[in-house]
């Protein structure tokens, strides 16, 4: 992604035929907006924290950058209707409100179009946690569908208190289609809506035994987890490469949706919130999801503030650490 | 109003491809659970005004048609209203020119004063080509056209185009339409203006949109060649290939030569059933997880005798409901189509393509291009050893199925006629 302002015919040429000349295709994404709140909003995100301002105050580094973009403004070129007809492009026009999507060439093209369609910047939070502790957490077995614990079932009442403190507006609930994560949701008294791709990973063979029966019975297998356990898939079942394929039309609903709890499983919300800190496959499966303690993420400059709060209910530990 | 129901309307002169659009739209969103349904004001034309005689009923200064017009793009609004309101309806589309703004105002009314939403799809060409093709495919087989030759129907539909012309104020999201929600498709696909996309269908709508083409190409769907579990009459697993079914995979292998196509694509899923079959064609393949046989839980490798024995409750509630019904620890059909939507959109994208599936799997698929309701999908025919040819024409899809003479067991169950008995007062039946 070749991140710089791009804004005259000559430069844009210039990657062009770079591209051509190495076999890359080459597809434009321009944004236009002229609201000056939006502008002045931006600046005071993210420029008045940048390297180029360390030594200025907020004022100065305002008046200084509102100079910046009169700079380009006389020689910029937008993308043209005519002149830009054969380029692959899509033209962003006042944070979303509308598009112009020239020539998508391809598959990956038309899935950055559909994402970028989908993004918006209206502030919001997203609240990820696992179902409240199970019966099978406590007796150490992994998937099946089991209910909540006692302790689990305190923990969907504490979830419902913390959510009435946090007064947030129209907050809409998911949960997966398993008991655990739906009678969660049930003690909010709110309405909630089940995905069955929120669903656990599937482990398979594995389903329902404990790590020390799986080591009993599938020495091979469960050392091959170990050693790659983002890619390694349970016989009959999933691994966390398919969770991410699956998970994939979640993470573009929330990107839509405004305010979410997220009320699901492990595994799944270590894709989850791979995705909004943007950890790596290596780092994902070992992500630290512990029971009874919600993640709040919410946007903010160019990442994700991340607050973590136990709610206070004791549960078992399931998480396994990378074996050295 | 989260959950409106929603008005699409189509715009654009005759012949830019509204039907073909509305009626494809349709079929997807059917598809993937929407009920969604066409209203085409050239039928309630055709029901008002029998017998068509020439494009003089659609001149501008024709009074009396303008009168008819009128009431039969009432009366098409009237439908739409009880479409969405008394018959669980979720998405009209109201397929006619809607060129004027007058016309489209008369529409944003209708849709305010129900708490419907509106979103406007306009479809803009002016390559001659474009629209000759388009006249040739689907205007002079209408019924407008039955007693006529092809040259004077082509000669009167130009006309009939001509009378939109100077009336026509296309849609203008800069300016005047900056507030309404619509997508422009400009020169069949080649650029899309979106604006204001107001929720998740309408996302779905352009995206779906911005990947169906109308190149000319085949999709070829088959199952994997007989496998060993077939033999046994077991369902689900991963067994490879019986004897009859490598000697299918070769002869799938000389079809595929002799169909002499041009970048032929073909995927399978991952079980070893299709991948075997695919390795048969010495042509690069693609492996979908997504293509995968429906998952039938707790009755994996099972035969159906097993399954009644040992899960008779299940096997009886299977067979009431078959499209909803989930196998405990497995999936329902309902489920499959939610995970071959990427592949159906995927498909759309491509040209000539192969998918060497699953029974269920290619049921599903099949439903999706010749328009079958849930109700039917589960029973679709799809034997062993059977290609399905599916070539697009007109506003849908020619189906021929090529048998490969090659003998298989039969694994179809048909719909059971009688349902099994059940106690009104079981506590399954609620």
């Amino acid at each position: 992604v070749f991140d710089a302002t791009n804004t005259t015919r000559e430069r844009r040429e210039t990657i062009y035929k770079f591209g051509e000349e190495n076999g890359y295709k080459t597809f434009f994404v321009e944004s236009i907006c002229v609201d000056p709140e939006v502008i002045a909003a931006n600046i005071v995100q993210v420029k008045l924290g940048s390297p180029d301002y360390v030594d200025c105050s907020n004022d100065e580094a305002t008046e200084d950058f509102m100079k910046r973009i009169e700079c380009y403004k006389n020689s910029y070129e937008t993308l043209d209707e005519t002149l830009d007809k054969d380029l692959s492009y899509i033209k962003i026009m006042d944070v979303g409100r509308s598009y112009l999507v020239n020539r998508v060439m391809d598959h990956i093209q038309s899935r950055i179009v559909y994402y970028l369609m989908n993004i918006h910047v209206t502030p919001r939070s997203i609240y990820l946690c696992r179902h409240g502790e199970s019966e099978l957490n406590l007796k150490g077995r992994i998937g099946g569908d089991p209910g909540l614990s006692v302790r689990g079932k305190e923990f969907a009442k504490s979830l419902a208190q913390f959510i009435n403190e946090q007064n947030i507006k129209d907050l809409k609930v998911w949960t997966s289609q398993m008991k655990r994560t739906i009678q969660t949701a049930e003690a909010l008294g709110v309405p909630y809506e089940q995905w069955k791709v929120l669903n656990e990973i599937d482990a398979g063979v594995c389903e329902e035994m404990t790590y020390e029966e799986i080591q009993e019975n599938y020495p091979l297998e469960f050392a091959l987890r170990d050693q790659d356990k983002y890619r390694y898939r349970y016989p009959k079942g999933e691994s966390y490469e398919d969770l991410v394929q699956r998970l994939e039309p979640v993470i573009m609903e929330l990107e839509r949706q405004e305010n979410v709890l997220v009320i699901c499983h492990q595994a799944v919300m270590r894709c989850l919130l791979a995705y909004f800190l943007d950890k790596p496959a290596e780092q994902l499966p070992y992500l630290k999801c512990p029971l009874h303690t919600v993640l709040k993420l919410t946007p903010v400059a160019y990442g994700c503030k991340v607050e973590s709060i136990f709610l206070n209910v004791e549960a078992v530990n399931t998480h396994r650490d990378k074996p050295e | 109003l989260a959950n409106s129901p929603t008005v699409i309307v189509m715009v654009g002169l005759p012949a830019r491809g509204k039907t073909y659009i509305s009626k494809k739209l349709t079929r997807y969103l059917n598809w993937i659970g929407v009920p969604t349904k066409v209203f085409n004001v050239g039928e309630y034309r055709r029901e008002a005004v029998k017998h068509y005689s020439s494009y003089d009923f659609f001149r501008p200064d024709n009074e009396e048609a303008m009168k008819v017009r009128r009431q039969c793009a009432l009366a098409a609004l009237r439908d739409v209203k009880l479409y969405l309101t008394e018959e669980a309806g979720q998405i009209a589309v109201f397929d006619a020119t809607n060129t004027t703004r007058e016309r489209r105002g008369m529409i944003l009314n209708f849709a305010k004063e129900n708490g419907f939403k509106v979103f406007f799809i306009e479809s803009v060409c002016n390559d001659p080509t474009v629209v000759a093709t388009n006249v040739m495919e689907v205007k002079l087989s209408s019924p407008d056209y039955r007693d006529c030759n092809s040259t004077d129907a082509m000669e009167d539909f130009m006309k009939r185009i001509n009378c939109y012309q100077a009336s026509y104020q296309p849609l203008d999201p800069d300016d005047y339409d900056r507030e309404l929600s619509l997508i422009k498709v400009i020169d069949v696909g080649r650029r899309f203006l979106v604006n204001r996309v107001q929720d998740h269908i309408q996302s779905r709508i352009v995206y779906y949109l911005m990947n169906i083409h109308v190149q000319p190409r085949t999709i070829y769907l088959c199952r994997h060649g007989e496998s060993e579990f077939n033999l046994k009459g077991k369902i689900g697993g991963d067994s490879g290939l019986s004897n009859r079914g490598k000697k299918f995979a070769l002869a799938l292998n000389k079809f595929v030569e002799e169909q002499n196509l041009k970048d032929l694509k073909v995927w399978t899923s991952q079980l070893k059933r299709t991948i075997q079959t695919a390795e048969a064609l010495q042509l690069p393949y693609e492996q979908w997880k997504a293509l995968n046989e429906i998952d039938a839980g707790v009755c994996e490798e099972m035969t159906y005798e097993e399954i009644r024995e040992q899960h008779p409750e299940e096997f009886a509630l299977r067979d009431q409901d078959k499209y909803y019904y989930r196998y405990p620890s497995g999936e329902s059909y309902q489920d499959l189509v939610q995970r071959l939507e990427p592949v159906i959109m995927e498909l759309e994208r491509q040209e000539n393509v192969l998918v060497i599936c699953h029974q269920a799997v290619m049921r599903c698929l099949l439903a999706y291009f010749l328009d079958k309701s849930a109700d039917e999908m589960p029973y679709l025919k799809c034997p062993l050893h059977t290609v399905l040819k599916l070539t697009p024409v007109a506003y849908g899809c020619r189906v021929e199925s090529v048998s490969l003479n090659i003998e298989a067991v039969n694994t179809h169950r048909e719909r059971p006629e009688v349902s099994v008995a059940f106690p009104q007062s079981h506590p399954l039946i609620s």
